[in-house]
């Protein structure tokens, strides 16, 4: 890896991502072999906002590499309800661990905070922003599943403020991927992003679609994501809409069989429950993938860190 | 130069900095985005909507005892591309710039998108990457094409 900090997954080129997943596959294989590879090393724990599962499965990674955890505790019992500023608290924290993991509800928030500390840091979420982790993770399960080669996805649901969906796109660009973007005109992805797809992106091949219909029997992934009810000012216009957003058996009759159906977890209905028992699903898969695609990066970083090379 | 008769309207300055050719009704916001207010005793004339060749209307600022060096008035690139600076020393013109778009602008002008960090109450100041044809947020990844001067951080 070249970069000391996990900012966002425009950073990560196609060699990097490779890296990860080639030793999360390692990893996966044979966990023991790395059981006591960061024996005595402390990760810092800074959630502002709650996520129990990113923060377990950090806390999971970290332990199975033999490492330890430090948590600042929740947000209302900290220093930070008393006014400290970011900077300030990762300065501090940073006196403490080899590596940090910062989840905060600001946009920019973890490109802000590297700049105040020499550990590494790893973007958990910032915001509206980018998770760059879960990118990783979603990437290897697309790998197993249905491979990163000439690759057709579609990927719906809030897809303006879905930070997964922003990282995803971005580390996507990097395998000719086609894309297809599914959602009401409301919740289309954020014209930045689009723009870096097309511009800065040049490989990137991105269409967007209001209805799944159009584009469901040519996709090898479909990537869903939560309808938040609280981004509409009345309930009737989001049972309008998230209804025609969510997924079922029978919905799923129009697509290949080899469609692999993911899912960035917590759901809440937009996929039934009987899609669970179908080959389809690959959601659990993917959340538990998290632990050892972060046990693979906290290796790598903190293998850096302890002086060996970084070619 | 055919402008002189009109330039002859704001009093002509001794030592200083002169930045013609504003687009008319920028004035004020060349003054904010180069952080000069007055308060530091600078003598200051501003003349607005000012009859010009080259725009229709324009405006000019001039800055009794201070020259502005190249870094500072660039930023101007993003309200008033077209703006010419003359350094005047004993009522001489002695130097003449254009503004060149610079690639980065920092503490000049503030994010419009409340959820970015940069807006809150750290001790950063806020970075914009200059486009071509706009300016984006370095933390927050916003891009703004339009009313960049409404931006400004005064
Ligand atoms: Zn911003």
């Amino acid at each position: 890896m070249r970069h000391d900090h996990v900012i966002t997954s425009k950073q990560l080129s196609r060699s990097d991502i490779e890296t990860v997943l080639d030793r999360a596959a390692e990893i996966r294989d044979d966990p023991t072999a790395v059981a006591d590879r960061h024996a005595g090393a402390l990760l810092g724990l800074l959630f502002f906002e709650p996520s129990t599962r990113t923060k377990m499965s950090f806390e999971t990674a970290m332990k199975r590499l033999g490492g330890d955890v430090v948590d600042m505790g929740s947000v209302e019992s900290s220093s930070v309800k008393k006014g400290e500023t970011l900077a300030d608290t990762v300065r501090v924290i940073e006196g403490y661990a080899d590596a940090l993991v910062l989840r905060h509800p600001k946009q920019g928030a973890a490109t802000m905070a590297s700049e105040f500390v020499d550990v590494p840091l790893l973007n958990a979420g910032d915001g509206a922003g980018q998770h760059p982790t879960q990118t990783l993770l979603d990437l290897y399960t697309i790998r197993e599943n249905a491979g990163l080669e000439d690759l057709t996805i579609g990927i719906m649901g809030d897809l303006k403020y879905g930070r997964t969906v922003h990282s995803l796109a971005y580390a996507l660009s990097n395998f000719d991927a086609h894309q297809h973007f599914i959602s009401p005109e409301s919740l289309r992805l954020p014209r930045e992003v689009v723009y870096d797809l097309h511009q800065e992106q040049e490989r990137a091949q991105v269409r967007e679609h209001e209805a799944l219909e159009e584009i469901l029997p040519s996709l090898d992934v479909l990537y869903v994501t939560r309808i938040q009810r609280e981004r509409f000012p009345d309930e009737t216009e989001y049972q309008k809409i998230a209804g025609e957003y969510q997924i079922d058996v029978d919905t799923l009759e129009a697509a290949s069989d080899d469609l692999t159906v993911m899912h960035p977890l917590p759901r809440v209905d937009e996929i039934a429950p009987e899609v669970d028992e179908t080959e389809h699903a690959a959601y659990f898969e993917q959340a538990h993938n998290g632990v050892p695609v972060r046990m693979a990066l906290l290796d790598l970083l903190l293998s850096d860190d302890e002086g060996e090379t970084d070619e | 130069m055919s402008d002189d008769d009109h330039e002859l309207r704001v009093s002509k300055i001794r030592s200083g900095t002169v930045i013609d050719h504003v687009p008319g009704g920028q004035a004020l916001n060349v003054l904010a985005i180069l952080g000069i207010d007055g308060s530091k005793g600078e003598e200051i004339s501003v003349g607005m909507n000012v009859p010009s060749d080259r725009l229709a209307r324009k405006d000019i600022v001039k800055v009794e005892g201070r020259e502005l060096s190249q870094d500072e008035v660039d930023v101007l690139s993003l309200i008033a591309p077209d703006a010419t600076i003359n350094i005047v020393r004993d009522y001489d013109v002695v130097e003449k710039h254009r503004v060149d778009r610079p690639e980065v602008v920092e503490g000049v002008l503030s994010c419009p998108n409340a959820g970015c960090i940069s807006t809150g109450d750290e001790p950063v100041s806020s970075t914009f990457d200059v486009f071509d044809d706009a300016v984006r947020c370095s933390y927050c990844g916003t891009i703004v094409r339009e009313e960049i001067a409404s931006l400004i951080d005064t």
